[in-house]
């Protein structure tokens, strides 16, 4: 059949799910947009009060003021937040209390397009949502070098590892209470991803299980692209991540086929 | 059928209120009360501890205290603006255009002040108890040097219900939740971010200074480092609490309006 | 004749900005009656209940509930109704049995006394098994017989509903219909809205048609049928669409003539016979009914057959 584009995870059907929701959130497209400014909130914060508390950072050899060393970071972290907050929290909703998704499945798409679609929906939003952060950084002077450009298809690699695990997490959500468990998970890989210092401050065996950490490869991996720092690790942060977003929407599939056909 | 005229009224009618509030929250409550001491124990290790070595390499104190001690009471005043801001919006919308449960209690012999100060009651009941686990944990860290440190508590009522009491009005009043999120956006975040939570507000160029004042959180900031030091003048504090508590009654007088227009219309 | 009135309305008004609606309407009624507002979507019934229920204040007008005025009186007059709303308003994360718990503590009702009456309204209305289930997982009629449960639960004088039985099914509804007739045995005032007839003629003493604010008819269901229809209606459908066409030839027969798409109403007192008659004269339908006038035809015939809404 020519429209199964990827047998495993969906097909092109599932395009129609993405043009869905852009036509639900089109009347938000100024919230959308507003979403520029929290970024640019956040450096503009560190970069008047911390840049001088804390001084340069050296990073392989540079030495760069701390809002260019932690800006990186807050971007995989706010792509991380981004992609866990449409994926689990509106698609919780969508799947378990508005029913949307029953609509949709009385249509000829199919339940993995329905997941698939979901994805594509977070990494348009998270594409909007990374290009205006890397401008703020520009604006800012925190971008550390011209490469930084390619923060952008790795901040959106983050959100695809981010909104596939997030999407198999939330079809296990019984309640709106579970998200408190959302959080307790969000809150310490937010805190300790050596986002805001070095993992070298962290005693070895800490900074081993931070190393597993998504979001610490992500915030490493877009530290070196913006400081334009290439080693042939990143291929492995990078394989990481990609392996985690293929488990997650395989999980997620199966998931959703469970739940919307019983 | 008997009438019910027991009513000798044992209990104030805002109290069932509050009572209807804690019970829904006694079904729901474990998640929250695990993050609200997981939160600052992580919260203090990685941003206390990690970012204050940084800067105690490199600048040494701040303000006359350890980056650690520093920051620490300040995640007081920015979690019960938090708790405020949570408890506040959203679910008082739902209360009264979703689910419609105040219009269920309404139905009683509650009346919309009940209903309000029963909410508010609860709130600042439960900023009194996060503020005194985090008033505990804050001073595990050795942050608190002051026996005014005892009032924390009562200060972080006193930031939340500030908080908590204008946004209630404003969600009763409130037709979609459309502009919560740019009230968290524009007003919320930035002031998080701006009212000397992370750094002293010297860091601020001079004409900058007065405009922090306009942060409610500012004076919560204040106002929380002040006693956990014992630092400053008695007069200073006594403005910034007048500031907070100009804020929730304003917010209490708008709310009784807010609240029985949405009620009884 | 002794006024045993627990509520009164005169000249009640709401408006909502400029929209008004309800119209001063005037309402008596007697303890121990079960009191119906019948009315299509949109009449008015739902603001006119909020009002008599002592929760919206009318626009212009006065009401007394067991002699008191809600206005002053809220909580005392509050105290003793039970109110079930159109939207169910429940607690969906809770279980069943503590939406009647919580509830019933807003009364000030002794714990112990909460928790025995909860017992006995989850029996009464037959949720016993599902007392410990969260509400979200009921089906529509169970929280609609949970919503009635908990405006039982401080045993009230007067107990109104709003459209009780909209969306259930009938199993559901005869099972609802059955438990406000044993209410209203036990004495308890019901005041009820509902757009089915049936439900009207079943558990209403007396009703008010409602449309665009104002009352249009008042009166016991048999008597609004007598007063605003005949005994008996003549239904015949033709083969050609033009139903118009047979307008002159029909209305001989008829006291009243109603023409619809797809039939032809005439309002008579003795159908069969008017059949006959019919016939006799050559006119020849493709189909017959002849059957007794309800108070669906009193309802038509008063708020029009358009959609108002
Ligand atoms: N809170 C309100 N604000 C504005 N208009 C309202 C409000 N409540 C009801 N209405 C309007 O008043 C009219 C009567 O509504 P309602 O009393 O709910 O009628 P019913 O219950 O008979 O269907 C409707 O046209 C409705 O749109
Ligand atoms: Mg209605």
């Amino acid at each position: 059949m020519p429209t199964r584009a990827l047998p495993l995870f969906g097909t092109r059907r599932s395009l129609r799910v993405l043009e869905r929701n852009a036509l639900v959130y089109r009347s938000q497209w100024l919230m959308l947009l507003s979403g520029f400014f929290e970024p640019l909130f956040y450096l503009l914060s560190i970069g008047i009060g911390l840049n001088h508390l804390v001084g340069a950072i050296s990073v392989h050899g540079r030495l760069v003021n701390y809002a260019t060393f932690v800006a990186p970071g807050m971007l995989a972290t706010s792509a991380m937040n981004g992609a866990m907050i449409d994926s689990i929290f509106n698609t919780f909703f969508k799947l378990k209390i508005s029913h949307t998704y029953d609509a949709l499945l009385a249509t000829p798409l199919e339940v993995e397009d329905v997941a698939l679609g979901e994805v594509w929906w977070a990494l348009v939003r998270a594409a909007i949502y990374a290009a205006s952060f890397i401008v703020c950084m520009v604006l800012l002077g925190d971008a550390g070098s011209p490469w930084v450009v390619l923060c952008w298809p790795g901040a959106i690699l983050t959100s695809f590892a981010f909104s596939c695990l997030g999407l198999a997490a939330c079809t296990y959500i019984r309640s709106w209470q579970d998200f408190d468990l959302v959080t307790l998970v969000q809150l310490p890989l937010f805190l300790f991803s050596a986002t805001f210092f070095p993992i070298t401050l962290y005693p070895k065996w800490l900074g081993a299980i931070v190393s597993v950490s998504p979001l610490y490869q992500s915030a490493t991996l877009l530290r070196g692209l913006a400081l334009g720092q290439f080693d042939w690790i990143m291929v492995g942060r990078s394989a990481y991540l990609v392996i985690l977003a293929f488990v997650g929407l395989h999980v997620a599939s199966r998931r959703f086929r469970k739940i919307l056909t019983p | 059928m008997t009438p019910t005229t027991h009513a000798t009224q044992r209990q104030p009618r805002w109290l069932r209120s509050w009572w209807y509030h804690a019970a829904f929250y006694a079904q729901t409550w474990r998640g929250s009360v695990a993050s609200s001491i997981l939160f600052p124990i992580l919260y203090l290790a990685s941003l206390g501890v990690g970012v204050g070595h940084l800067v105690t390499a490199h600048t040494g104190l701040v303000e006359g205290q350890t980056y650690l001690h520093f920051i620490a009471p300040s995640l007081l005043a920015t979690t019960t603006m938090q708790l405020g801001e949570g408890e506040s919006l959203w679910p008082v919308l739902a209360s009264v255009k979703w689910i419609r449960t105040y219009h269920a209690a309404a139905a009683t012999p509650l009346e919309p002040d009940d209903i309000l100060f029963g909410k508010l009651a609860w709130v600042a009941t439960r900023a009194f108890v996060t503020s005194i686990i985090y008033t505990i944990i804050v001073g595990c860290f050795g942050a608190l040097t002051s026996w005014w440190s005892l009032t924390l508590p009562l200060i972080g009522v006193l930031i939340t219900l500030a908080f908590s009491a204008p946004l209630v009005a404003y969600a009763a009043a409130a037709q979609s939740d459309a502009s919560f999120t740019t009230l968290y956006r524009f007003a919320f975040v930035p002031m998080f971010l701006f009212s000397a939570t992370f750094y002293p507000v010297s860091a601020y160029p001079g004409y900058l200074r007065p405009v922090v004042q306009f942060f409610p959180l500012y004076h919560g900031v204040a106002l929380v480092r002040a006693a956990a030091y014992g630092r400053g003048s008695l007069a200073i504090q006594l403005a910034h609490v007048a500031v907070l508590v100009g804020l929730a009654v304003t917010g209490v007088l708008w709310g009784r309006r807010t609240m029985r227009r949405r009620l009884t219309d | 004749m002794t006024n045993d009135y627990v509520l009164e309305a005169r000249r009640l008004v709401k408006r909502f900005g400029d929209f008004e609606a309800v119209r001063g309407i005037d309402l008596s009624i007697e303890r121990g009656e079960s009191f119906g507002f019948l009315g299509p979507n949109g009449a008015g019934k739902t603001s006119t209940m909020r009002m008599i229920s002592a929760v919206s204040q009318p626009t212009e007008g006065t009401i007394t509930i067991f002699g008191l005025d809600p206005s002053t009186h809220g909580p005392e007059i509050r105290q003793r109704l039970g109110i079930v709303p159109q939207e169910d308003s429940l607690e969906l994360e809770l279980s069943v049995r503590l939406n009647l718990e919580m509830f019933g503590r807003y009364f000030d009702l002794p714990r112990r006394v909460v928790r025995e009456r909860a017992t006995e309204l989850l029996e009464f209305t037959q949720l016993s098994e599902r007392a410990n289930e969260k509400v979200d997982n009921l089906s529509g009629g169970m929280k609609r017989r949970l919503t009635i449960a908990r405006g039982l639960i401080n045993r009230p004088e007067i107990l109104i509903l709003d459209e009780p039985t909209t969306g259930l099914d009938p199993q559901a509804r005869h099972l609802l219909w059955d438990r406000l007739y044993r209410l209203k045995r036990e004495g308890v005032t019901l005041i009820i809205t509902t757009h089915y007839m049936d439900e009207a003629e079943q558990l209403c003493d007396r009703l008010v048609v409602m449309d665009r604010g104002t009352i249009v008819a008042e009166g016991a269901p048999r008597s609004l049928i007598d007063r605003y229809s005949t005994r008996e209606v003549v239904e015949l459908r033709f083969a050609s669409d033009n139903h118009e066409a047979f307008h002159d030839r029909l209305a001989p027969f008829a006291e009243r003539l109603e023409i619809l798409p797809d039939r032809v109403l005439l309002y008579v007192h003795e159908g069969d016979a008017t059949l006959r008659e019919i016939h006799a004269s050559g006119i020849t339908p493709s189909s017959a009914l002849v059957r007794r006038s309800s108070l669906e035809d009193v309802f038509l015939h008063l708020t029009g057959r358009s959609l108002s809404d």
